[in-house]
């Protein structure tokens, strides 16, 4: 129907957390996951340094790739004007203003850029000309500025749009969307860049002769797979808990569940764009990846993804049932979710164990410590604020959207 | 299927037509007819109207099936012709790879699938309308030659099994038709 729906703005009360709701409780209950996720990574990276880092790396770029397809997911909607989603919007703020989180649990990897990256050691160009030759590109310096450029950047977009949204909760002022509109199209080609060359250098550099040009590409598709998944278990999550039960309806839903769908099948037409031309150009320097991929225990993962990450997801998200009933939503969310983090440890695990699948316990510890964090602080923020942006121009317009 | 079914209701009459003036008019119109258990009937309109077919009480259209079985038929058609030429009828080495090199054959089978998928969505969509269908008793009538401009009309096919000439015919005055019309068959 029309405009005839009768919503026409939210009390404060109706979109923020009573005291009291155990939700409250997440925080403190998070926070001590990562105090002692961190502990075992301490103890039991003593022991065995390298898997710690590369499992740290693992976690570390699965929760970042979550704050970037945040960061897209609302950088998107501003520069489109969309009005469905402003009823979510806050959720993705709220994910992608954990980048300066991010920023800090980066750290750690600059303590093992020896372990992880073989191009810098010392003397390892010295009889590789390959590398002589990227050496300009590939070296320690440089590659610290970047990381320094990336995480400047990503978290002056997030700040701008975070505190930007934020204000206008208090002043109602309606220039303050047109500003971040004008904006967004700039930043969407700033993050792309940044995100390319990110995934390059924490990704793709672990096999430093190896390079593939659609690599960051790649990288954004499981962001953004990954960040509406987690939407996907997190609104109707809320919705469960009686937060917003009756402003994010299965409309809403809906459309989250067509994004998820429709990016699980561009995550499948990148990720087997980028295998066919190497397949078939079949040059040693580009199918050394693929070929570590397709021997012993990771072929099994290879073949995983392919069903797990795009064939399953693919048929079950297809229909209209299953996109608006909150937990059939939830139940695809959380598939992805954990398909996105098999994809990430099936491009960056096989430089550790090239001789097939090895779980540590350190890949628990690495991922409950970053995610504990991420959750914890995420949690501890959206404590304080509103669920929605309560006075955008364009909430109206969502809480009566409906699916022609 | 509009080749195989009859399309247009037998006897005297094609039905009634009504003219409404608003949409706001026809869409409770829409939602009484409904609630009275007619089940042959339709409503016109020169713009799409939001929720009519909830008012109308129509069921989801069966399209969506029809592309998804025209598009897995084209995926498998798509594949197995791939492999029937190159590792079947006329094997070649090609490029140094097996005969039967399936992820060569993933852009050719996608590309089949999206095409029988379309055409499924295009025809089927003809067919479940009834169309092509090159005369309607309805255009026989003047006033609705403003169904594509400025008017609002509900027909109801003598077929449905409520229907009745003149008790049908005061159901949609009593409605606030503009004007109540009982159309004959050719």
């Amino acid at each position: 129907m029309t405009t005839a729906h009768g919503h026409s703005a939210l009390r404060p009360e109706q979109a923020t957390i009573p005291a009291g709701h155990p939700w409250n409780r997440v925080p403190v209950i998070s926070a001590g996951c990562a105090l002692a996720g961190v502990a075992a990574c301490a103890i039991l990276g003593a022991a065995n340094p390298k898997q710690f880092f590369f499992s740290w790396l693992v976690s570390f770029m699965f929760f970042l790739s979550l704050a970037l397809g945040a960061l897209f997911f609302v950088l998107i909607q501003y520069a489109s004007q969309g009005g469905w989603g402003i009823v979510l919007r806050r959720i993705g703020e709220t994910a992608f203003a954990m980048l300066p989180v991010m920023a800090v649990l980066f750290l750690p990897l600059l303590l093992g850029l020896h372990e992880l990256y073989s191009w810098t050691v010392p003397g390892a160009a010295e009889h590789d000309a390959l590398l002589r030759w990227k050496a300009p590109y590939l070296n320690v310096p440089f590659f610290l500025i970047r990381a320094a450029l990336y995480f400047t950047i990503w978290c002056v977009i997030a700040l701008l749009y975070y505190r930007g949204s934020r204000a206008q909760d208090v002043t109602g002022d309606p220039g303050i969307s047109a500003r971040l509109r004008r904006f967004a199209g700039p930043a969407i080609i700033v993050l792309a860049v940044t995100q390319t060359f990110a995934s390059i250098d924490w990704i793709m550099s672990l096999t430093p002769h190896w390079y593939s040009t659609i690599f960051g590409v790649y990288f954004f598709a499981g962001s953004f797979v990954g960040f509406i998944a987690l939407l996907s278990i997190v609104a109707p999550a809320m919705r469960r808990a009686g937060l917003l039960d009756t402003v994010i309806t299965a409309e809403h839903l809906h459309d989250v569940g067509k994004l998820l769908f429709g990016f699980t099948a561009f995550w499948a037409y990148i990720a087997f764009s980028q295998f066919f031309l190497i397949w078939y150009a079949n040059l040693p320097e580009e199918t050394i990846w693929y070929k570590a991929r397709l021997e012993g225990s990771w072929t099994t993962i290879s073949i995983l993804l392919m069903a797990g990450h795009f064939g399953i997801p693919f048929f079950y998200l297809m229909g209209r049932t299953v996109k608006r009933r909150d937990w059939a939503l939830a139940v695809g969310g959380a598939w992805l979710l954990v398909m996105h983090f098999v994809d990430l440890y099936w491009q960056v695990m096989p430089t550790l164990h090239p001789e097939g699948v090895r779980p540590s316990a350190l890949d628990v510890a690495a991922f409950v410590s970053i995610g504990g964090c991420f959750v914890a602080a995420a949690t501890w923020l959206i404590r304080r604020q509103a669920l929605v942006p309560l006075r955008d121009p364009r909430l109206a317009e969502s809480l009566a959207f409906e699916n022609a | 299927m509009g080749l195989l079914v009859n399309r247009l209701p037998p006897g005297p009459y094609y039905g009634i037509l009504a003219e409404f003036a608003t949409p706001a008019d026809l869409y409770h119109a829409c939602e009484h007819v409904r609630d009275a258990g007619f089940t042959r009937w339709d409503a016109h309109t020169p713009f799409p109207v939001h929720g009519l077919e909830q008012a109308m009480g129509l069921p989801r259209s069966p399209l969506p099936w029809i592309v998804l079985g025209m598009g897995l038929t084209g995926a498998a058609l798509g594949f197995i012709l791939q492999w029937w030429v190159h590792a079947a009828a006329y094997p070649l080495v090609i490029s140094g790879k097996p005969y039967f090199s399936w992820p060569a054959f993933i852009p050719i089978t996608f590309e089949v699938s999206v095409l029988f998928a379309a055409l499924g969505a295009v025809f089927g969509m003809l067919a479940l309308n009834r169309l092509p269908m090159h005369h309607h008793p309805l255009f026989r009538s003047k006033v609705f030659e403003q169904v594509t401009d400025n008017a609002f009309f509900i027909s109801i096919e003598s077929w449905d099994p409520r229907f009745d000439p003149s008790a049908t015919g005061q159901l949609l005055e009593s409605l606030g038709a503009r004007s109540v019309e009982l159309m004959e068959s050719e």
